[in-house]
């Protein structure tokens, strides 16, 4: 979760990510954002992230994105 | 049978009346025979198309969704004695199985899109080159094809994903890919939305059909009051480049960014209003392009669910496609950070961009508006930091003029990169908006002049009024974050009434048809 938090301050260091979970609905995450931070996760985690995954749901916040790359890894 | 035609406030009146009246679990089946009809009116040859992109899609969905249903029945059955890997190979597997009938169906349909609307263009380009002479194929262009082909291959897509259960009625699937209202110029609905309400029994309830009505009414008047008005001036404007420069550019910048907005939202209007009124729930398609602070904001607020497509089933699948996460980690370890991050997302956006202008339109004008998108969309992303930067060094920027400002840019910017498709042709759209900085004329806009254009002053007037209520309505939306119908239907019956009869007299009286006008055709009707 630490390097996911590390990831999502890079791309915006003015949000707290600990505490926000409207991410996209706020949209304070934009698509240019999501594919950064899907490269990212794909780097550091070794996770690909499907397009069929990029949903609101699992955007919205840092802890239902990390759900998500537990979930992918738990498939992998 | 356009939208702003005696013959479709006829139709649509006759439909009203049978959907009311016959039994509510025939609705449906009205909707479908009224969509017929409509799309028959363009030209019965042109129901082949439209036929061949409904049989295949449906026929390859349930096929997809058939295999994902045995696949998972089977899944469920056996999970436990699968290990990890055999799971993975079983699920590989099952989406190997429906790849066949996806990709046939989704090149088909292309296909036949590519076709009928780029062959010439194609032929264009190869003739100007190798100063060949091949004749041109001119397909007569089927009603609608942009938008329905989107339609249905949206809905393959989330078949094939098993985010949407396949319609498993080839009756009920041919009304969503022809549902009348929006066959010609959208919105794209998504199936998981649109089957909510489209196959629903609907009973009479007038509040929901007086608001249908006044959302209807709202968008003729924009339709005929202000859109087709303005058009005078534009065509006036636009024919003639070389005798309209300087500040006449920015006068045409900002005609055509009304009635363009006018026309589009008005269409829009109507789409949404008739749904309401058969009880249909349609996504909005516009939610006040023009109080967007920037370019990024601007694609969230205009033309949405076409944006939105593009985004879903083009942007993000290619960025996080394989060979693009290969590409961003290579070069990532060979270039950088700062690079890996970026390549995909501007390889993706350039795609998205140059597919988005030739949607619009077999010609290079609309191909290099679609460019001139993506490069402001990029230089945006790139001076993000810098924007912030400022902001936090000057706090003014805080306050709300600097939003106006923002606005304001915003505007003037799309309106510039909208000359385009003014003019349809590109060395002379770059030339025009160059006299803006070379020629003067300023004074001649602010003069009797304007009064050549094709409008008289009472022309002036009307339009003035017309984008006082569209501002005014929109800073409502804009502010309250809900449609300013709610504030008349809190009112009551007697103020909602009011409201319509007020819009169709104004319409009436003011609209520009009759002698010496021609209700022109919307203009998102040719993509």
């Amino acid at each position: 979760m630490e390097e996911l938090l590390e990831i999502l301050s890079d791309l915006h260091p003015e949000v707290d990510f600990t505490d926000c979970d409207t991410l996209i609905d706020d949209k304070i995450l934009d698509s240019f954002d999501i594919i950064s931070l899907i490269t990212e996760i794909n780097s550091e985690f070794d996770v690909a992230i499907p397009a069929e995954e990029i949903v609101p749901e699992n955007f919205n916040s840092a802890q239902a994105l990390y759900a998500l790359i537990e979930k992918l890894q738990d498939e992998d | 049978m356009l939208f702003t035609s005696y013959e479709f406030i006829a139709f649509l009146c006759g439909l009203f009346i049978l959907y009311y009246l016959i039994p509510k679990k025939f609705q449906w089946i009205l909707l479908l025979v009224g969509s017929a009809v409509f799309y028959a009116w363009a030209g019965i040859r042109f129901l082949a198309y439209i036929g061949v992109t409904t049989v295949t899609t449906w026929y390859a969905g349930t096929r997809i969704s058939g295999i994902q249903e045995a696949g998972n029945a089977y899944y469920d059955a056996h999970k436990k004695e699968m290990d990890k890997e055999a799971r993975k190979a079983y699920k590989a597997d099952v989406k190997k199985k429906t790849r066949g009938w996806f990709l046939a169906c989704l090149l088909l349909n292309l296909g036949i899109l590519a076709v009928v609307k780029y062959t010439d263009f194609v032929i264009d380009n190869i003739n100007a080159i190798f100063h060949g002479e091949i004749s041109f194929l001119s397909f007569a262009l089927p009603m609608g094809i942009s938008f329905y082909t989107f339609k249905s291959m949206g809905y393959l897509i989330d078949v094939y994903r098993g985010k949407t259960k396949a319609q498993s009625n080839l009756a009920k699937f041919a009304l969503f890919v022809s549902f009348f209202p929006q066959i010609i110029q959208g919105p794209i609905s998504r199936y998981d939305k649109l089957s909510e309400t489209l196959y629903g029994e609907h009973a009479f309830d007038p509040v929901r059909i007086r608001s249908g009505l006044m959302r209807i009414a709202w968008g003729f008047f924009k339709k005929l009051v202000i859109a087709d008005r303005l058009l005078a001036g534009v065509k006036t404007l636009s024919a003639k480049p070389e005798e309209y420069q300087g500040a006449y550019v920015v006068l045409i910048i900002l005609f055509y960014a009304i009635e363009l907005y006018a026309d589009f939202t008005g269409g829009i209007d109507i789409t949404i209003g008739v749904g309401e009124i058969f009880g249909i729930k349609m996504e909005e398609n516009f939610i006040t392009p023009y109080f967007s602070k920037n370019i990024n904001e601007y694609w969230t607020r205009w033309h949405i669910t076409m944006g939105a497509w593009f985004k879903d089933y083009i942007f993000y699948p290619l960025s996080v496609s394989q060979p693009m996460l290969k590409l961003s980690k290579w070069s990532r370890d060979h270039m950088g950070k700062a690079v890996g991050k970026r390549v995909t997302v501007y390889i993706a956006n350039i795609v998205v961009w140059f597919a988005t202008g030739l949607w619009h339109g077999a010609a290079w004008n609309f191909i290099v508006w679609g460019m001139l998108n993506c490069v402001v969309t990029v230089a945006s992303y790139e001076m993000e930091p810098l924007y912030k930067k400022f902001h936090t060094a000057l706090p003014c920027t805080n306050r709300g003029w600097y939003d106006v400002f923002q606005m304001f840019r915003t505007f003037w910017l799309m309106g510039a990169i909208r000359i385009l498709d003014v003019y349809r042709n590109v060395p002379t759209s770059f030339k025009q908006v160059g006299t803006i900085f070379t020629t003067g004329g300023w004074g001649s806009i602010f003069s009797a002049d304007v009064l050549k254009l094709g409008l008289t002053g009472a022309d002036y007037l009307v339009v003035l009024i017309g984008c006082i209520l569209m501002i005014a309505v929109s800073i409502v939306r804009y502010r309250q974050k809900d449609d300013i119908r709610v504030n008349f239907e809190k009112r009551g019956v007697v103020c909602v009434s009011a409201v319509i009869l007020l819009l169709v007299f104004a319409v009436l009286i003011f609209g520009a048809y009759g002698v010496g006008y021609d209700a022109t055709q919307f203009i998102y009707n040719q993509f």
